[in-house]
């Protein structure tokens, strides 16, 4: 009876959030605004049950004082909540930002810079791992090289703004603009894709959990 | 209203009907599609295929309900994969959206198998801090996670007893909404070496295709194509497949808009002209 009740309430807020389509609307409003309240709800809940209970709570309670130390740095940022003691928030946020940062740099060169650049010291002709189209194979082309090599030395071109855009550099930039629409295109096409598929879920939700067993619990 | 005039001022409410009902049709009416398999999403499968049975393999659910029934089709077909191949499952996650979805899943794909908690799987939840997390992960799992969703320490888990670190994992499955891949690539992979492989959101797949290039994960299974693609390699087809025919009956419908769209704004730009240069 409990999912019964759960699939009408979900079929029912997709309904609402859906009649935005046609124009706004009090109850896309109410939907929405019950989405953004169960959200931060749950969040609050997770963070509490999942982090600050096993990993602040239970350890004090066991007697592991060190946990003071990153607790206390915690709480200290709830003073933003007051104009004159905000300043005190200041400590736990340069902590966070200089762990972070430290962190993202020595990562980013380790874990993405070095690695990518790598993948682009190629010889000039041969297959690459990226051309992935299942239906005119152009997997192991050997163009694919010269393709990625001259993309990436004339996308960086076209983001050098040291020497004006003329001669040389201005053709050079200008067929690095055509590989960067090249890949805008991707991304819009895979983000036309991604939409479709949220809606197929929705639609399929709608169908196959709802009105199919609505439907057959009137014939049967 | 001259026709080309009509056609580039077409009501959005009759785009959103005519997308509803080129989605709704094939799912309704069952319409069969043939599915592709690309060489990433084998690459993947390969992957996992590859482990010998017993290695433990995590599986990192960075999603929330949204970008479901993206990453849901190709987990399922996954997890399949891995309980098929009597592998140990490890569940734990970085959004806390993520979690109780793929507890979910789990649960539904473990009793599939009649796998048993503790010694076939294990789901370790949600810990805040990400690049962190997976860095200590990588020294000791215990140090994040000492206990497990459901209250268990981790060291009273048969299956936990000898899983310490990477060293002890044969491969990490992300499945990704946003940027938590990246994170995986970089802090796991970069520190330590980790085998990964990703599934993620269509969104997501073209700023994930660098990775694959330069080796930096092992397969890459993209939005509901790649689920597909995924539930025909391990031949258990699923709602992915299903819903793939709307997926391409919707893009067919997309693509006849944008080039109706395109021409009529060229015939008016044309007209217009013609308009121009006639009262001159």
């Amino acid at each position: 009876m409990g999912q019964i009740i759960g699939i009408w309430i979900s079929a029912g807020l997709t309904l609402m959030i859906f009649s935005f389509l046609y124009k706004d609307n009090p109850f896309y409003k109410f939907s929405e605004h019950v989405y953004v309240g169960v959200s931060a709800a749950y969040i609050t809940f997770y963070t509490w049950d999942y982090f600050l209970m096993p990993k602040l709570v239970h350890p004090l309670v066991q007697h592991h004082w060190l946990v003071i130390i990153p607790g206390v740095f915690g709480a200290m940022m709830l003073t933003r909540w007051f104009s004159k003691t905000a300043w005190i928030s200041r400590w736990p946020i340069s902590v966070s930002v200089g762990v972070g940062s430290g962190l993202a740099v020595v990562q980013s060169m380790q874990g993405f810079l070095i690695p990518q650049l790598k993948s682009t010291l190629l010889p000039l002709t041969g297959s690459s791992v990226v051309f992935n189209n299942p239906i005119i194979n152009l997997w192991n082309h050997p163009l694919n090289n010269l393709i990625i090599i001259v993309g990436t030395i004339t996308t960086i071109v076209y983001f050098y703004f040291s020497k004006e855009h003329k001669g040389f550099i201005g053709r050079t930039a200008k067929i690095g603009i055509i590989f960067i629409m090249v890949a805008f295109g991707a991304s819009f096409g895979y983000t036309v894709m991604a939409r479709i598929s949220l809606l197929i879920g929705r639609i399929g939700f709608l169908i196959n959990d709802w009105l199919v067993p609505v439907f057959h619990s009137f014939t049967h | 209203m001259k026709i080309w005039e009509r056609l580039s001022k077409i009501d959005r409410r009759v785009i959103y009907l005519l997308l509803a009902l080129v989605i709704i049709i094939p799912i309704v009416f069952k319409i069969p599609s043939t599915v592709a398999v690309s060489k990433a999403a084998r690459m993947a499968y390969d992957a996992v295929d590859k482990l010998p049975a017993g290695t433990p393999i995590i599986f990192s659910t960075d999603f929330d309900p949204a970008s479901m029934p993206e990453l849901k089709p190709m987990m399922v077909a996954m997890l399949r994969q891995a309980f098929e191949k009597k592998l140990k499952v490890i569940m734990m996650g970085h959004w806390p959206t993520g979690i109780p979805l793929s507890t979910l899943i789990l649960e539904q794909v473990a009793k599939e198998f009649n796998a048993e908690y503790g010694v076939d799987y294990v789901n370790l939840g949600y810990r805040p801090g990400a690049g962190l997390v997976m860095i200590q992960m990588g020294k000791e799992i215990r140090s994040v996670y000492d206990i497990d969703t459901k209250g268990n320490p981790v060291d009273s888990l048969p299956m936990m007893k000898s899983i310490h670190n990477y060293s002890d994992i044969g491969l990490v499955a992300c499945f990704e909404a946003g940027s938590m891949g990246d994170i995986w690539v970089q802090y796991a992979w970069g520190r330590f070496g980790v085998k990964i492989i990703m599934g993620t959101t269509a969104v997501v797949t073209p700023d994930s295709y660098p990775y694959l290039a330069a080796h930096q994960i092992e397969g890459l299974i993209g939005g509901m194509a790649g689920a597909a693609a995924y539930e025909k390699l391990i031949s258990h087809p699923d709602k992915a497949m299903i819903r793939m025919s709307s997926q391409a009956w919707a893009h067919i419908l997309i693509i006849v808009f944008i080039i109706i769209g395109n021409v009529g704004y060229f015939m008016m730009r044309r007209m217009e002209k013609t308009r121009k240069s006639g009262t001159m």
